[in-house]
């Protein structure tokens, strides 16, 4: 077995919920930027997240992984409440990886150590042991060679699969991925969504942030459509993308359309 | 003057443009090589026509005497004189000593000045506070305040320590001060983005300060840090004002005993025989430092991608 995520499978069609948000509200000073969220992601589901730009998807995914505190409502990782006064974050990072749209990988680390440092550090496996499974890992995306360079010798494309690869290595329960591919070159980006869809088709839990239509269209389970920090319509790619209940959905795409985005 | 097309965005009537410098192509190769030679053997010939000249004899016999070098350098215990060579030891001892001492010191202070919470407010305000004095205040006139002063106190127990500990207090006290603002820019200078990306793995904020902050952080500041560290060792000097027998002071008790200020020689020459080589390195590294930046961008554009 092969496979760059471990989940169990869980094929029911009632899988097990991996994330739920519920009424979340979150503001910055006076800027309200989430207005009650109500979101339920579960095993092996990918949701995409779309809407113009200032609509809150990072915040809202920011949310998830406790990078941004919320001031209402509840966040739920596997049943569990986040806003219990007893939840430590580094314990709920651990089990939720998060990629970033400008990779982030650690400059003065190797490939590899950026990779082990977190399953070594947190994780507390064995040097020998978390080079082992990164290494794998490495391989898997066709990137081995690579371990002992640094990232700034590598494309864009590559760092942003070692830094899926990174969030890997913990074995998380889900991904979210905030707009991974805005910082890339256009010919990188294939590259790094055929890595994403690969993981898609392993079963790995995954919330993207994304203006690629097309891909989510392709790979999403549920696509959320965001509005000024509202969810104004989700469900199936072919429900929301060809037949849209809400006006404000059908607005946006039509702007997609326009700039030939979809 | 041609008459432009009305309307025309682009003036055609251009000036005549050069593209060649006035001046003198440079020199390259053997020709390079050769006037830099000549020119290398010119200088050097007129220091040492200058050093050579009668009119320089005082300035030989007073500041360049071989023989008043080698007398200051080992002391005469008969004549009352030090020795700059064992004096220089305690520089070097003391600057290392210190040097450690500040090093672990600041990092305590530039972390309480970049808390954030209300509890440690009066905490951050005391840094602030110390970091201003430190360095807003000449060395000097710190060691002459503790140096004489805390003695005068008559407190058992600090009143009554060695003027080398004064010394080594007050190096302490104002180097802590510098190093701990080069410290906070270094770690300012990194990115909140790596602070997230560790924190979202799920290292603790320790772990993410130890692991990836501070690495980055010194490597960005780590020109003036051993900047900040050739200073020290020089500043060292100001404690012979203490009257502790260092390499200045000794070479001060040569002079005054042989009328001659060769002591003064040998003393910076010792000095310059550590300053150099530390700075020379300082340049290698930030060298090295910008040659890996410029490698890095141009590696990135020349990777190529897997299938
Ligand atoms: N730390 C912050 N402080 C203040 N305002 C913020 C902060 N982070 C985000 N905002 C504001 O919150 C709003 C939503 O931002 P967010 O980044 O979540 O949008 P987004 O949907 O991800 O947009 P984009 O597509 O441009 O990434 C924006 O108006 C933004 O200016
Ligand atoms: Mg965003």
């Amino acid at each position: 077995m092969t496979a760059l995520s471990s989940n169990s499978g869980a094929t029911e069609a009632e899988a097990e919920v991996v994330l739920s948000l519920q009424g979340v509200h979150k503001r910055f000073g006076d800027l309200e930027v989430l207005k009650g969220i109500d979101l339920t992601v579960r095993s092996r589901e990918v949701v995409c997240l779309i809407g113009s730009s200032g609509s809150g998807k990072s915040t809202l995914l920011r949310t998830c992984n406790l990078l941004e505190p919320i001031d209402a409502g509840t966040i739920e990782l596997l049943g569990h409440d986040l806003g219990h006064e007893r939840i430590d974050p580094d314990a709920v990072r651990r089990h939720i990886g998060m990629v970033f749209q400008s990779y982030n990988l650690f400059p003065h680390l190797s490939v590899l150590d950026n990779v082990t440092l977190a399953p070594r550090r947190v994780l507390k496996r064995s040097k020998a042991a978390a080079e082992l499974e990164a290494t794998e890992l490495l391989a898997r995306i066709g990137l081995a060679e690579k371990a002992a360079d640094f990232p700034d010798r590598l494309s864009g494309g590559q760092q942003q699969r070692v830094a899926i690869v990174r969030a890997l290595a913990m074995g998380p329960s889900i991904l979210l991925l905030d707009e991974i591919t805005s910082a890339l070159d256009p010919e990188l980006v294939a590259e790094v969504l055929g890595l994403v869809e690969e993981l898609a088709q392993q079963g790995m839990t995954m919330v993207l942030a994304t203006h690629e239509m097309g891909f989510a269209k392709e790979v999403a389970d549920t696509v959320c459509f965001l509005e000024e920090g509202r969810i104004i319509e989700s469900g199936p790619p072919g429900k929301i993308f060809e037949d849209p209940d809400d006006p404000a959905t059908r607005r946006f795409l039509q702007r997609i359309i326009e700039a030939g985005r979809l | 003057m041609p008459p432009t097309s009305a309307g025309a965005l682009i003036d055609r009537d251009e000036p005549p443009i050069s593209l060649y410098s006035s001046s003198r192509p440079r020199l390259r190769g053997r020709a390079g090589t050769i006037a830099s030679t000549v020119s290398t053997i010119v200088v050097i010939g007129l220091i040492i026509a200058l050093l050579a000249s009668p009119s320089a004899a005082a300035f030989r016999k007073g500041f360049l005497d071989v023989h008043q070098m080698w007398i200051a350098f080992k002391g005469d215990p008969q004549k009352g004189i030090l020795s700059v060579g064992k004096g220089f030891l305690l520089n070097l001892w003391l600057s290392i000593v210190c040097e450690i001492i500040v090093l672990i010191l600041a990092l305590g202070i530039a972390a309480l000045r970049m808390t954030r919470g209300p509890v440690l407010m009066p905490f951050r305000g005391v840094a602030i506070a110390y970091t201003d004095f430190g360095r807003g205040v000449p060395v000097i006139l710190v060691m002459l305040w503790i140096g004489f002063g805390v003695p005068s106190l008559n407190i058992p127990g600090i009143s009554t320590q060695s003027p080398v500990v004064y010394a080594g207090f007050v190096l302490v006290f104002s180097y802590t001060a510098y190093v701990s603002e080069v410290y906070r820019a270094g770690i300012l200078s990194v990115p909140t983005n790596q602070v997230q990306a560790a924190r979202s793995l799920g290292l603790s904020a320790g772990t993410t300060l130890r692991r990836v902050v501070l690495p980055q952080a010194i490597r960005n500041v780590l020109p003036a840090l051993l900047n900040d560290f050739a200073s020290l060792q020089k500043d060292t000097a100001i404690v012979s004002t203490l009257g502790v027998a260092e390499a200045v002071h000794a070479a001060q008790i040569a002079g005054g005993v042989e009328f001659n200020y060769s002591g003064f020689t040998i003393a910076s020459l010792l000095f310059l025989a550590v300053t150099v080589p530390l700075t020379r390195y300082t340049d290698r590294i930030m060298a090295k430092d910008r040659n890996r930046r410029l490698a890095g961008n141009g590696g990135a554009g020349a990777a190529t991608s897997s299938p």
